[in-house]
């Protein structure tokens, strides 16, 4: 671990080890999130903050959790830091908090928190885990966006609120696709982006569990 | 160190300690954000009330809605009389403390409907709700009522607004539902809720709600038209739970008491 450098650890989650492409980590809020742009990125800044500051606080005690309720520990600082964005979110974005509302909360149960203070955060100096966190939580952003840019755009003919389509139910031309403001449209979005993101990194793509042997016809007797 | 860091009491003393450092931060920010919070709350139920009534601008500041909302009247009323109930009465200072949806969980201030009652699925029902009136030269011009009941998926929360007749709708909005967007969620749609204004509510007999939600649209020829919304494609039960909560609001079993002793001249 000697050989992490600082633009390493923050820029590589973003495309090279994305959480959500690449570990699908974190889908859970992808999908339940992402059906208005405006939404999604107060979602990505919480995430980032939270995954932020609960890799510095796991970093900075690490010596001293005992190992036998480390995963304990861990929760418990991100289940504090999850109620300090909730609240602050009630009190200056009250409308946004309303859109998000268990969402917030279960950024406690968001696979790539845990996964970074556990993986990261215990073996690496707060500087480092710091980064990290906002790392991975960039690379959770930048794919929550790309979704949301298409839900948004292709399901509501907008983009943050402002209208870039009209709509036939308000006068315009264009027919919304209903199914991109449903979540399983952000299943269908996220797989095509890990595709993209495949194609145009190879490496990442993942060995195959097992081969299909070939089809046998035996002759007919 | 591996093992120092290990034994039972240092497990302990690391466990108490954390959570007494977390439970100091998120006491602090729950403690001083809550005023903040609170008025977001009143805020947005204030928003709510003012578009129900038709008198919300677009993209008005906090300070226009409070000064709007200002001019509103709150009242209580005993549902089955119809009688205004002083606040005091049920150790509050002020209408606007009441809490209507905590009440109709409280068996003590509430009463349970039996199915045959319950058109709006709502299953409880409080003894007491609270009215917005505003008035303007000394006459009453809007009543805004809180409805809500079952749509599809979900519990739908609004507000009405009737003229001073207590018949004719000014406005209709709902600001709490979980409806499928794009189907249900069109209850938002401003288009449709714009059909809701100058309906009338009740037939000659100013008793039976007649508020219909109906297939194909309404127009010029439709027979009853003053009673008729048109429905929204695709969301055959949201619709059918909008006609029956605004029906069971609007019915004996909500405010009809109360309507009718307004239109008589004062509750």
């Amino acid at each position: 671990m000697s050989d992490v450098s600082a633009k390493k650890v923050l820029f590589d989650p973003i495309f090279n080890n994305n959480p959500i492409a690449l570990q699908i980590l974190g889908i859970c809020s992808a999908l339940a999130v992402t059906t208005s742009m405006s939404v999604t990125l107060v979602m990505c800044a919480s995430v980032i903050a939270v995954c932020a500051f609960s890799n510095l606080a796991v970093s900075l005690i690490r010596t001293q959790i005992p190992s036998s309720i480390r995963i304990i520990v861990q929760m418990t600082i991100i289940a504090s830091l999850v109620i300090v964005v909730d609240q602050l979110l009630k009190a200056f974005a009250y409308e946004t908090s309303k859109q998000l509302s268990v969402f917030v909360g279960l950024i406690i149960t968001n696979c790539i928190v845990l996964g970074r203070a556990e993986g990261f955060a215990m073996k690496n100096g707060p500087y480092m885990s710091f980064l990290d966190g906002i790392g991975n939580g960039l690379g959770y952003s930048v794919l929550l966006i790309a979704v949301a840019f298409f839900r948004e755009v292709l399901g509501s003919g907008s983009l943050m609120g402002y209208t870039l389509m009209p709509l036939v139910n308000d006068g315009g031309w264009y027919l919304p696709n209903g199914l991109l403001l449903l979540p399983p449209s952000a299943f269908f979005i996220i797989g095509l982006l890990i595709w993209a993101l495949r194609a145009w990194k190879p490496d990442q793509v993942e060995e195959p569990d097992f081969k299909m042997s070939r089809h046998k016809v035996r002759e007919a007797f | 160190m591996a093992k120092a860091k290990d034994t039972v009491s240092r497990t302990v003393i690391v466990a108490l300690a954390l959570c007494i450092v977390c439970s100091i931060i998120v006491s602090v920010a729950a403690v001083s954000l809550r005023p903040l919070q609170i008025e977001n709350r009143n805020l947005d139920i204030k928003s709510n009330i003012l578009s129900a009534a038709g008198l919300l601008e677009r993209g008005s500041s906090s300070d226009q809605i409070r000064e709007q909302f200002n001019r509103f009247t709150v009242r209580l009323v005993n549902l089955e009389t119809g009688e205004y109930v002083d606040p005091q009465s049920l150790g509050l200072n002020d209408a606007m403390e009441f809490e209507q949806y905590r009440a109709a969980s409280d068996p003590a201030q509430s009463r349970s409907l039996s199915s045959r009652e319950d058109i709006a699925g709502i299953r409880r029902l409080p003894h007491v709700a609270q009215v917005f009136l505003l008035e303007e030269e000394g006459e009453l011009s809007r009543i805004v009522l809180p409805i809500h009941g079952s749509g599809l998926w979900s519990t739908l929360y609004g507000f009405v607004s009737l003229q001073a007749d207590a018949n004719t709708i000014a406005g209709l909005g709902f600001y709490d539902h979980a409806e499928t967007p794009g189907l249900g969620g069109e209850i938002d749609n401003p288009r449709w809720k714009q059909q809701w204004v100058d309906r009338q509510v009740f037939g000659d007999d100013l008793r039976t709600p007649r508020i219909e939600l109906v297939k194909g649209g309404v127009d010029a020829n439709t027979p009853d038209r003053q009673h008729k919304v048109d429905s929204l494609a695709g969301a055959t039960l949201t619709a059918r739970g909008v006609e029956n909560l605004v029906n069971f609001w609007m019915g004996e079993q909500g405010f009809g008491a109360y309507l009718s002793r307004l239109r008589q001249g004062g509750a």
